[in-house]
């Protein structure tokens, strides 16, 4: 009986904790579908999808969203492209400094990219770079390369060497046995990286508000911002279709990667005991 | 950074290598790239942020030009500055209330209520607790500014009218990151509970052990090293937070939730004082790495 009831008690704060999470989501969904919505709570049973056309223009959220793809993508390629190549010497090679180098980056994984910024954005500025996309998005490449060589130099350390060796038999250099042996091999770890990487830059915030001079460049992570701080209030029905729209790429994509991603948490609690 | 040329290759097989200046470049043009990236875009702009910590460097005004070394006078500043104190503790008392206790209590519950639960049950709270986690800052900010809005869902719910973000700013952006970032805890916990074997737990119930001893005693212990690095690695998450609260509060009413980043953005993005702003910087990257070379020496690194 006490069994029972325990196992009771234990579903009944599950399902309040469920309850709990879904309550700052509420409003932001009915809302994205009345047509006078405002911060009151009050649905009503009008049905329209007037905020989703009124928030679908090139200004407001199609340019935004073509900026955050082209910023996001371009890091997420870049980063896969460099933490590819330097993860194939990592994972393959004896480095006399790899255990150090190895280190310094999960090292660099934990310095707060926050503060990092302040030296870039004097560096941009004094080196004419404030406002450059391309700019930018090495940066965001530089800060996602740690995580990213350390993840795919684990991916790459489960292709067995043993596959490269016939390739390596018929003469080719690191070069083609990167290509075509084991880059195919880790597809789905590459896929993994960069998707990653890409949700990561999806909901960037503080990087492009504070690198990019116009708000033509801006990604949608700023113009949701600025929209959200100067319509919020009166148009917040807008603001949620804005949301949703907005986020749905980042879910959509992490869903693709979910059954990855799970593995990777045992990262924090892989070690022994 | 050298290549190993010794003769006796160890576990791994290496590809052909000629001379050993083709040695060098085997790895070094691979590398390269990354290398140049991560020195030009981290570690170049952490290293000038160190010297210009020291100077009076500004964006504006003669100072922008010739800007001076006037040695410690930033940090002096800084730990004179009310508004910097007033930052560094509500930067505390958020990463040991949303970190610390929200995040890592809340996940370690849910981890713990979902064990033994059928798949459906599990898959719901994971979608409905990861679906937080997912949905980027500004977003989680706008949830929540319309949860906590004075005719919005919470109050509605508790039947109350309540200002939160003028009233309990800190408290509204603690409880809006406990909410956004609990699913890592959660996927951390139920990583390292599936680890736990089931014959011990068992044994101890057989002892006549009630669940509390037994969580207590047996689980808890089993699971240390993951409580220990989980805390390090959301401290590390938190300690450098700013889009969440910079959207939903801006860090006011006043400087009521003003920490650390917002207080750095707002001198050095603001009022252009680069100098200052690098130290702020400089402050939080020392606090930053304490915590990440604690998280090193925890983790015991075993293949690196």
């Amino acid at each position: 009986m006490t069994r029972l009831a325990a196992r009771g008690a234990a579903g009944l704060s599950l399902l309040i904790i469920c309850l709990a999470f879904l309550g700052p989501f509420l409003w932001v969904v009915i809302s994205s579908v009345q047509p006078e919505a405002t911060l009151a709570a009050q649905p009503t049973l009008n049905f329209s999808l007037d905020n989703f056309t009124a928030v679908l223009t090139w200004e407001t959220l199609i340019l935004p969203l073509i900026n955050s793809i082209i910023i996001s993508g371009s890091t997420a390629i870049l980063t896969v492209f460099v933490a590819g190549l330097a993860a194939y010497p990592l994972s393959r090679y004896q480095l006399r400094y790899r255990r150090h180098f190895m280190l310094t980056l999960l090292f660099t994984t934990g310095l707060p990219m926050t503060a990092v910024l302040v030296p870039v954005y004097a560096m941009f500025f004094r080196f004419n770079l404030y406002g450059s996309v391309p700019a930018m998005v090495l940066f965001l490449t530089a800060s996602s390369l740690p995580f990213s060589i350390w993840m795919m130099t684990n991916f790459m350390d489960g292709v067995p060497v043993s596959l490269e060796e016939a390739a390596w038999v018929d003469g080719a250099g690191w070069v083609r046995s990167l290509t075509t042996v084991v880059g195919p091999l880790m597809a789905p770890g590459v896929a993994v990286v960069a998707i990653f990487v890409f949700v990561g830059q999806w909901g960037n915030f503080f990087a492009p508000f504070v690198l990019m001079d116009t708000p033509e460049k801006q990604p949608a992570a700023v113009t949701i911002y600025t929209f959200f701080s100067q319509y919020g209030q009166v148009a917040y029905g807008q603001l949620a279709a804005f949301s949703i729209l907005y986020t749905a790429p980042a879910v959509i994509l992490y869903v693709a990667v979910n059954k990855y991603l799970a593995g990777s948490f045992s990262f924090a609690g892989s070690v022994k005991g | 950074m050298t290549v190993a040329t010794a003769p006796a290759p160890p576990v791994t097989n290496t590809p052909p290598s000629g001379s050993s200046r083709r040695g060098v470049l085997r790895w070094l043009l691979p590398l390269g790239p990354a290398i140049v990236l991560l020195a030009l875009f981290l570690a170049g702009p952490i290293l000038w942020s160190v010297y210009v910590a020291f100077t009076n460097e500004t964006l504006t005004g003669s100072a922008s030009v010739n800007s001076e070394f006037v040695g410690l006078a930033n940090f002096t500043r800084l730990f004179d500055d009310p508004n910097f104190i007033n930052s560094f503790v509500l930067t505390f008392v958020f990463v040991i209330g949303s970190a610390v206790i929200g995040q890592n209590t809340l996940g370690l519950i849910i981890a713990l209520l979902q064990r033994g639960r059928g798949r459906t049950t599990r898959s719901v709270v994971n979608g409905v607790v990861i679906a937080a986690w997912v949905v980027p800052e500004v977003v989680a900010a706008a949830c929540w500014f319309s949860f906590l809005a004075e005719e919005g869902t919470l109050n509605a719910v508790l039947g109350i009218s309540q200002e939160w973000l003028y009233t309990a700013p800190m408290l509204a952006v603690i409880l809006a990151n406990v909410w956004r970032g609990t699913a890592f805890s959660m996927l951390v916990y139920s990583a390292a509970l599936s680890e736990v074997p089931k014959d011990l737990v068992e044994a101890a119930a057989v002892d006549g052990a009630g669940p509390g001893r037994r969580l207590l005693h047996i689980t808890l212990p089993l699971i240390r090293r993951s409580i220990m690095a989980n805390l390090m690695l959301i401290t590390l998450q938190t300690l450098a937070s700013f889009g969440l609260i910079y959207a939903l509060t801006g860090g006011g009413p006043g400087t009521a939730s003003q920490t650390t980043p917002l207080y750095m953005y707002e001198q050095a993005f603001r009022y252009f004082e680069i100098g200052y702003g690098s130290a702020i910087a400089l402050v939080m990257l020392v606090v930053g790495a304490l915590f990440s070379l604690l998280y090193l020496r925890l983790i015991k690194v075993e293949d690196a």
